[in-house]
């Protein structure tokens, strides 16, 4: 997509962003992203799940152990859960998760919470690209892979 | 401190209250007290108590080789006792089937016990002995972590890499914890697969997450994980980590409210998501 326009320079870091997606907001909001054709960094790997509920404090670390550079979750705004209450379980998930990557020393600004609705494929767009860009600045994830390799 | 103890559990026995009394015994050879499981009125006398009833033995009334022994009655000090108000509040333990003998302590020279605000048994059926130890203001408690934290991201990861690169993955920390009771636990089962269950560094790290995690807010800090790990890898960063942050976002201090709704498994609407885009 924006590559097909600006082709990255061999040997350039292309960060890898794994996107977790519930299936009801997030996941239609990209593929509103994409019937309306914005463009947005191809660097974006999308994995649908039912529910933000659904998304297991592990996925994010195995994200990390093969390659990710950077970790998306993202949702339903709250209230708007297909589940009810998926999101709210979430939210508090997440904010306990956080503080144990911190402690652990797992880079904190690499793993990135949204709340996009079915109607926002601009919203998708933009955090997309924010994130492409903050990993690029960030440079590649090498500690935890290097965990995994030994 | 002693006599009264085996004074209450004698008479618990004798009288047919409980058919069990697990305490701590002395060992012949080694210098930490050991279980005991006390049926007999007349074998109180194994009961001890000194500075070294350092293990919390609130597992034991999980154990299904000790639950077949009848009502049980369980010696524990004011920081033990946190773990069987989270099992009632789990719905893991009928709390009118157990009886809690509570004993008043004055520190175990563990690190923890430094910090300590639970001297004195708040829940127990029978208290025995008062503690002179003030309790510890709340700042303190997390004092190790926030030194910890002081540590860029790379320093933290190194020192983790460094304790786990020694775990030998014999699960004695799940075994120990009164809280770890699932029947089958998860690195046991097939699915999730994305967990990695290997002894690797990297199996260690998924594994402490996964432990750490899975207490998150329902720790009570006795630090019983540390305290039987065969490599000395200290848990306690971790599971501090956790306690700050659940006291910090929902005001909860595991166990020391039989009232309190658990964090996980309820929500508020106006949990905080400044961390939200």
């Amino acid at each position: 997509m924006t590559n097909a326009a600006s082709p990255t320079p061999v040997g350039e870091f292309e960060p890898k962003i794994v996107a977790y997606v519930c299936n009801w907001c997030t996941y239609l909001g990209a593929d509103l992203a994409g019937t309306n054709r914005l463009e947005y960094p191809a660097n974006v790997r999308i994995i649908r799940l039912p529910c933000t509920g659904r998304i297991d404090f592990n996925l994010i670390v195995k994200a990390f152990e093969i390659g990710a550079d950077a970790v998306l979750v993202s949702g339903c705004h709250p209230g708007d859960c297909h589940y009810t209450s998926g999101n709210y379980h979430a939210r508090r998930r997440w904010i306990l998760f956080r503080e144990l990557l911190a402690t652990l020393g797992i880079e904190t600004e690499r793993v990135h919470f949204a709340w996009i609705s079915a109607a926002e494929g601009k919203k998708f767009q933009q955090v997309i690209s924010e994130i492409t860009s903050q990993t690029r600045d960030l440079g590649p994830y090498h500690a935890y892979r290097e965990i995994c390799e030994v | 401190m002693l006599q009264p103890l085996r004074e209450t559990c004698r008479r618990l026995l004798q009288d047919g209250t409980v058919q069990v009394v697990i305490g701590y015994g002395q060992a012949v050879r080694a210098v930490e007290p050991y279980p005991v499981f006390i049926t007999d009125p007349d074998d109180v006398g194994q009961l001890v108590w000194n500075e070294q009833c350092r293990t919390n033995l609130v597992k034991y009334l999980l154990r299904k080789e000790i639950r077949v022994l009848g009502k049980p009655a369980i010696v524990v000090k004011g920081c033990d006792e946190r773990a069987i108000v989270v099992l009632e509040q789990e719905s893991q333990i009928d709390r009118s089937q157990i009886v809690v003998i509570g004993v008043a302590c004055d520190g175990m020279a563990e690190p923890r016990c430094e910090v300590c605000d639970a001297h004195q048994p708040r829940f127990a059926d029978h208290t025995i002995g008062h503690a002179t130890n003030v309790a510890q203001p709340a700042e303190r408690r997390y004092a190790a972590l926030c030194e910890f934290l002081e540590q860029p991201p790379s320093d933290r990861m190194a020192y983790w890499k460094a304790e786990l690169e020694r775990c030998v993955k014999c699960y004695a920390c799940r075994q120990a914890c009164p809280l770890c009771y699932c029947e089958r636990c998860i690195v046991e089962k097939n699915r999730p697969t994305c967990l990695d269950t290997s002894a690797t560094l990297k199996g260690n790290f998924a594994w402490h997450i996964v432990r750490a995690f899975h207490l998150a807010s329902r720790c009570v800090g006795c630090d019983q994980c540390s305290r039987v790990c065969p490599e000395g890898i200290d848990l306690r960063l971790v599971n501090l980590s956790m306690a700050r942050a659940s006291e910090a976002s929902f005001g909860h201090r595991s166990g020391t409210d039989p009232q309190a709704e658990l964090v996980l498994g309820n929500y508020s609407q106006q949990d905080q998501e400044h961390f939200i885009r």
